[in-house]
């Protein structure tokens, strides 16, 4: 479904990616793990359409992905991601009405009941069917995020982008996300690339684990090399050592 | 005893503490202008507040002797009216060039110079020229007070724009929305709260072009009205004048807050999210 080909990144004389090559298949889970500033999420950003390569390709079916977001790919940001002028059931109705096309993209009439039923369904899907008329002021982060990642499937993607999505939750709250979201991935059969800063989350969660880190180093040029994919790992067949060995790599690292 | 920084006083003492500099001022007044009264009976600088209420009666109870009118409340219709009529402008043209300066870069590289120039140039040194295109009617008044608060409006849209998180815009994209949805369905309903604000803070200006451009030409209006009875010192006219405008302000003030309170429930706190 997606081919990275040779695929460089970089801002001016400082290069964030490099060298990427990788394939991914319709309904991989991947997570997307690395230091802070190891282009992680320049790589996502890439999906998105937010930025475009320096170099290289990277191929939706074969074509080149296009340079702006659209309906093809969903995404949901740590945070800011839901709109907080519209009520919980709003929100969602709002992205089948931005489905459509004219110049407001409001919903009228039979299409609007259609609307509004299948955004309850998908609230009751993501568990805030009862808050469906609260405002995301009042919701605590984790319903906030439910509330997101229920907007971005109304979409209906292929692909899901998640940017560190449960960075901002206690464990607790992370760990029933987690639940939803593997739920989501199997029932919508949707392709994920998941962004976290946390190994374990990485591991657990998902088919396929890819770490980003600097594949070379030069201390008086810490600009001059960027990122690869130093592990590309199945999930679910490793040796723990394997976790080990990476979280080594990353502290390591993590200072630059 | 607590150290000072940290002494807070109860509603009951906030209230009087409130109270008391008002107080102080009128009881200041009062004992000011009854010195003066006692050794002038025809001193016009400081006239006793009976003397004022009189001069409100006569003005705002009574029909003019000869155009049959009630001064003060055509005044304050004339004035309010060019405020508003001003005002509603300059928000209407300022939401809309804030938000397309903001939202789309193409639309910002064109026009904020062009805005940044215009807002420095001093409005009042426009109002010749006002006078001269639109004549002295009512067209040239309103204009000024358009001119004078619409740059800082429309720049202060744009900058609210900006900071509405991006997120949110691509967001809409990744949701299939187009251009349009998004400046009327995620960015439009965000900025209304935020025009009330900017609307509450030029209102300080409207106000001084309103009274400086009635100064100048006129035939009604509470500044009109001011500077016109300044040739025979009525103090006793200025001074309830200077007040119910200053109460006008406030009022208008205080509705705008209110109602942009009521209208969104959704920004009360904060807001993102």
């Amino acid at each position: 479904m997606i081919d990275v080909k040779n695929l460089w990144k970089n801002y001016g004389n400082k290069v964030v990616l490099e060298g990427i090559n990788v394939s991914v298949k319709e309904g991989e889970f991947i997570t997307l793990v690395g230091a802070s500033g190891c282009g992680k999420s320049t790589f996502l950003k890439l999906l998105l359409g937010t930025e475009t390569a320096s170099k290289g390709s990277l191929l939706l079916d074969g074509k080149p992905i296009k340079g702006e977001p659209d309906s093809d790919r969903g995404i949901v940001f740590q945070q800011y991601s839901v709109f907080p002028h519209m009520t919980v059931l709003e929100n969602v109705i709002a992205a089948k009405g931005f489905a459509e096309k004219g110049i407001t993209g409001l919903l009228w009439g039979r299409k609007r009941k259609e609307a509004k039923a299948a955004a309850e369904r998908m609230l009751d899907k993501v568990g805030l069917s009862s808050s469906s008329h609260l405002y995301p002021h009042h919701l605590s982060g984790g319903m906030r995020q439910r509330l997101a990642i229920a907007q971005a499937l109304m979409g209906k993607p292929r692909i899901l982008l998640l940017d560190e999505p449960f960075g901002a939750l206690d464990p607790g709250i992370r760990k029933d996300m987690h639940a939803l979201v593997l739920d989501l991935w199997r029932s919508e059969k949707l392709t994920v690339f998941m962004v976290t800063h946390d190994l374990h989350e990485g591991f657990y969660l998902g088919t396929r684990l890819w770490v980003f880190d600097k594949l070379r180093h030069d201390p008086q040029a810490p600009d001059a090399f960027g990122a690869g994919i130093t592990f590309d790992l199945p999930v679910g067949q490793t040796d723990p050592k394997h976790l080990e060995t990476i979280e080594e790599n990353m502290k390591e690292f993590s200072h630059d | 005893m607590k150290r000072l920084l940290n002494q807070q006083p109860s509603s009951f003492t906030r209230v009087i503490l409130g109270l008391l500099p008002f107080i102080i001022l009128i009881g200041v007044y009062v004992i000011a202008s009854d010195i003066r009264l006692e050794a002038n009976p025809n001193d016009k600088l400081l006239p006793s507040i009976a003397q004022m209420s009189e001069a409100i009666q006569r003005m705002a109870f009574e029909p003019n002797r000869r155009t049959g009118e009630y001064i003060f409340w055509v005044d304050t219709f004339s004035s309010l009216q060019r405020l508003m009529l001003g005002v509603l402008l300059a928000a209407s043209l300022g939401l809309c060039i804030g938000l397309l300066t903001g939202a789309l870069p193409l639309v910002g590289a064109s026009f904020s110079p062009i805005i940044t120039v215009i807002s420095l140039i001093p409005p009042l040194a426009l109002l010749p020229i006002l006078f001269i295109v639109f004549g002295l009617g009512e067209l040239a008044k309103v204009a000024l007070i358009t001119i004078g608060i619409l740059p800082f409006i429309a720049r202060e849209m744009q900058r609210r724009t900006q900071e509405i998180p991006h997120e949110q815009i691509i967001k809409a994209q990744t949701l299939g929305a187009n251009t349009s949805q998004v400046l009327i369905r995620v960015l439009l309903p965000q900025l209304t709260p935020r025009l009330l604000d900017a609307v509450r803070l030029s209102l300080g200006t409207g106000w001084l072009f309103l009274i400086a451009a009635e100064a100048i030409a006129s035939t009604e209006g509470l500044g009109y009205r001011i500077f016109l009875v300044r040739r025979y010192m009525s103090m006793d006219v200025i001074l309830p004048y200077v007040i119910w405008i200053t109460f006008l302000a406030f009022l208008l003030d205080w509705v705008l807050m209110k109602l942009k309170d009521r209208l969104f429930p959704w920004q009360r706190q904060g807001g993102h999210s």
